[in-house]
């Protein structure tokens, strides 16, 4: 199956509009997830594609696919009109398809030039590497892309834009035919952008194309000729890119309006529980202040690198504040170290549980008391007994799907894992929960799950702050938005007078006006 | 929403067997591998199986058993920790000193034991401080503090063997019998392995280091101050050391300042053969006591096949790869 609007005849060898990488009807089962379902993409030489849908739409896994790095159940897929099979990246490399993950894959010790010719080094005398040849062979790539990095500089010394134009030359070193980018801007300051967008300007010739994979919809209509809408994990569309405007494409992305009318009942609260003042610290954040009202959840939007993660960590003691007043319940509180901030009664719950919030080869019971150990202890032995009793009672006040307590985290879902870091701090009795990205890479029903149990603790009197990358997460959850640029909050928004287009024009004023950056409370 | 989510939730363990299981059954495995060397000794030599020949085995394991036991808090934060073998010596030095008629003190004998185990502590001490809050690599801070154990045994000795033969009742402590045929030490033994199985299974100490061995800032995101229970995890290797060096120095009826090199390898072996993991997060007290017997039954075992000592040490190497082959196999082959 071919998708519509991209029907032209295959032009003849080396014309752009050849149908260069073809998936057909793939599939992708994970364990209880259908993560894609019948999907076809068509890609064309000398276009940039772009693929576009809301978080869990299948973008990632579609890439993967391509990219040797998850195999498909069904369907397949073609280089040049071949039936191809990709059972490892590396083999995805030797047939041209490079892929520029989020994270750089670049030894950061190495030069740009051992990074890029890594496993492939020229030889002298059959078994000396010869520097100067790839060095040389290094500053011809890094100047075919038309980029002025110097390829004898570690990794290491680069910034972010620099070690990603790094990806690209090694991608071009491959001779790779097609470039698979997946949210190349979201670290990258405007500049930066521009040269990036040049750079895939020079990669692109009659013979290669780009996969452009963004949530920056300004991007996708300077950048790409076709885009490909992907909705829970089906095929939506393929059109080309001049014939949608960007609320046609989050049309397509959401399948529905986004309804302004299921928003909450502002809470009236005027109690407030946490007081944040002038926190700053070295090198991103600037003087964010905010107030947390009780029983309220406070969203906090922005772009990627915004500065909300590092609010949160600063603000619960895990990285240093170089300045700043926390208030917690009317009196000034010191936090110098995460203990500090549980003694106070506040949780955070990391977007990456895996790293931050889950000991995952301890059961859900250990989990769910590990920040309440003393209460468990008699006469410094651990009540078993108790554990399993209080963890049993959560994985049901929360409906966690566990077998049993007694089950490793490792293998619940995403969804459940996420409501056993809940019952950890809702057992240390925490009135101030800091979600971050509460529902990243849990599934549609699961979210709804959260949102309820988010609504549920905020009747309870618990006090919410929301970190969210997704808008609709956002504007639905929260009774204020908070929104953050750049290390700064520039500005707060009431749920009743806020709208995609006033959070986006927020979260992207780099540019303060200095008087009004510290003033700003709602 | 569908069905499929709701099978999506149910986090069935891979491989049918569940994970708690698994860990009865690899303990079954090391004593199984124990039992099978044993049977194999006693068809080759019946004399192995002789009583003396047990109790004196057994004695023989208790060192590395007591060193394995404490270096088990400190694996299971991910840590390690190289003085268990020259702290044995430094420790057991410093208490010989302290009571020794001849070239020492002359103290009453509990104040050496108390020395002794006290000075353990104190390394133990140092070693947490350098690794918890210096920061330093716990390989190469306790790699360092080794050498200054091996120099300190030595300049507190004046590089001679201390004699405690005059000290009465000092060498009954290893080598009595409390309970008629069983010596002493192995007693110890028992009763420090009840209590550090109690102590990691059953209380905080246990439970945070595990948990910091397997997931650090996670720990420490919830709100547990994870450098103070590293340094403790230390503190008790220590004071694990510091028993080892009594042990040691009433077995021998002296303190040598240079007996210990190569003991922290044992006990390393000894908790690996045990089902301890490097990686941290994962460990077993029983595992480490019978650890540290299979290795003595090995040495034992050959020694009276006649196998060459150096061949001995060629043959334990072999079983620790074994050994941490088949924990790699446990895991399927990936990362924990």
């Amino acid at each position: 199956m071919t998708a519509p609007g991209t029907e032209a005849e295959p032009a003849p060898t080396g014309r752009a509009g050849e149908i260069l990488l073809e998936a057909d009807g793939v599939s992708k089962v994970f364990p209880g997830v259908r993560a894609l379902n019948d999907v076809s993409f068509t890609l064309r030489t000398g276009e940039v594609h772009a693929l576009v849908g809301e978080n869990g739409a299948g973008k990632s896994t579609l890439m993967k696919i391509l990219s040797g790095l998850y195999q498909h159940d069904g369907g397949e897929i073609r280089l040049r009109g071949e039936r191809i099979v990709l059972p490892t990246p590396l083999s995805a490399q030797q047939m041209g398809i490079s892929v520029i993950h989020q994270e750089f894959f670049l030894m950061n010790h190495l030069t740009v030039a051992q990074n890029i010719f890594i496993g492939r080094e020229p030889k002298t005398m059959g078994f000396l590497n010869d520097d100067a040849a790839l060095n040389r062979q290094a500053e011809e790539l890094l100047d075919r892309l038309g980029v002025n990095i110097d390829p004898r500089a570690r990794v290491s010394t680069l910034t972010v834009a620099a070690q990603q134009m790094v990806e690209i030359a090694k991608a071009l070193s491959f001779n790779s035919s097609v470039l698979i980018m997946d949210e190349p801007t979201a670290a990258l300051t405007e500049t930066e952008v521009e040269t990036l967008f040049r750079i895939i300007g020079n990669f692109l010739s009659p013979t290669t194309a780009v996969v452009y994979i963004s949530h920056r919809m300004e991007e996708i209509r300077k950048l790409s000729t076709q885009v490909t809408v992907l909705r829970d994990g089906e095929f939506v569309a393929t059109k080309p890119a001049s014939e949608l405007t960007i609320p046609d494409i989050i049309q397509l992305m959401v399948g529905r309006k986004i309804a302004s009318d299921i928003r909450p009942e502002p809470r009236a609260s005027t109690e407030p529980i946490l007081e944040v003042k002038h926190l700053s610290t070295a090198p991103l954040l600037k003087d964010v202040s905010f107030t947390l009202e009780k029983g309220e959840i406070l969203g906090f939007a922005g772009l990627m690198g915004a500065g909300r993660t590092e609010t949160a960590r600063a603000l619960i003691g895990a990285d240093p504040m170089t300045d700043g007043e926390v208030i917690v319940g009317g009196k000034p509180v010191k936090i110098t170290h995460p203990a500090d901030a549980v003694a106070e009664g506040i949780g955070y719950l990391s977007e990456d549980r895996k790293r931050y919030g889950l000991i995952l080869n301890q059961d859900v019971t250990a989990n769910t008391v590990l920040a309440s150990i003393p209460a468990f202890t008699k006469g410094g032995i651990l009540q078993d007994g108790k554990m399993k009793q209080v963890a049993q009672k959560w994985v049901e006040v929360l409906r966690t799907r566990t077998p049993s307590v007694n089950q490793r985290i490792r293998n619940l879902s995403g969804g459940n894992q996420q409501k056993v870091v809940l019952a950890k701090w809702l057992e240390r009795d925490c009135d101030v929960l800091i979600f971050d990205e509460p529902t990243r890479g849990i599934d549609v029903g699961a979210k709804q799950e959260i949102y309820d149990l988010l609504d549920k603790l905020t009747d309870e009197g618990k006090s919410i702050i929301m970190i969210s990358s997704e808008m609709e997460e956002v504007l639905r959850m929260s009774d204020r938005i908070a929104v953050m640029c750049n290390g700064r909050i520039t500005g707060f928004l009431d749920n009743s007078e806020a709208t995609q287009e006033k959070i986006m024009e927020l979260a992207t004023q780099f540019s303060v006006i200095e008087d009004n950056t510290s003033e700003v409370q709602s | 929403m569908t069905a499929m989510q709701d099978t999506a939730v149910t986090g069935r363990a891979r491989r049918g067997i569940p994970d708690r299981y698994k860990a009865f059954i690899q303990q079954g495995m090391v004593v199984l591998v124990l039992i099978v060397l044993v049977i194999f000794f006693t068809a080759m030599k019946p004399n192995f199986a002789s009583w003396g020949n047990i109790s004196s085995l057994l004695l023989a394991s208790v060192v590395t058993g007591v060193q394995a036991l404490g270096l088990s808090f400190v694996i299971a934060t991910g840590g390690i920790d190289l003085t268990p073998g020259l702290g044995m010596a430094v420790t057991s030095v410093f208490g010989a000193v302290l009571i020794a008629q001849q070239g020492g003190f002359g103290l009453p004998m509990w104040v050496g034991i108390l020395g002794c185990l006290a000075a353990g502590a104190l390394l133990g001490l140092i070693n947490g401080l350098l690794v918890a809050y210096v920061k330093m690599q716990p390989m190469i801070a306790t790699l360092a503090m080794m050498m200054v154990c091996w120099g300190g045994a030595l300049v507190l000795a004046d590089g001679r063997t201390v004699s405690l033969r005059s000290i009465e009742g000092y060498d009954q402590i290893a080598v009595g019998q409390l309970i008629p045929q069983v010596p002493n030490g192995v007693l110890i033994l028992i009763v420090l392995a009840v209590i550090a199985g109690v102590v990691m299974n059953k209380t905080a100490v246990g439970r945070y280091a595990l948990a910091i061995g397997s997931n650090e800032e996670a720990t420490r995101i919830s709100g547990i101050n994870t450098n103070r229970w590293k340094v403790l995890a230390y503190v008790i290797c220590g004071l694990f050391t510091g028993i080892s060096g009594v042990l040691m120095s009433s077995r021998l009826s002296a303190a040598q300042p240079t007996l210990g090199q190569g003991y922290e390898m044992y006990a390393i072996a000894a908790a690996v053969i045990g089902g301890t993991s490097l990686r941290g997060g994962r460990a077993s007290i029983f595992g480490a006591v019978i650890g540290a017997v299979t290795i003595q039954t090995i040495f034992n075992g050959l020694t009276v096949m006649g196998v060459q000592d150096q061949w001995q040490k060629v043959v334990l190497g072999a079983v620790v790869l074994l050994a941490v082959y088949v924990d790699i196999m446990r895991r399927g082959g990936k990362e924990e």
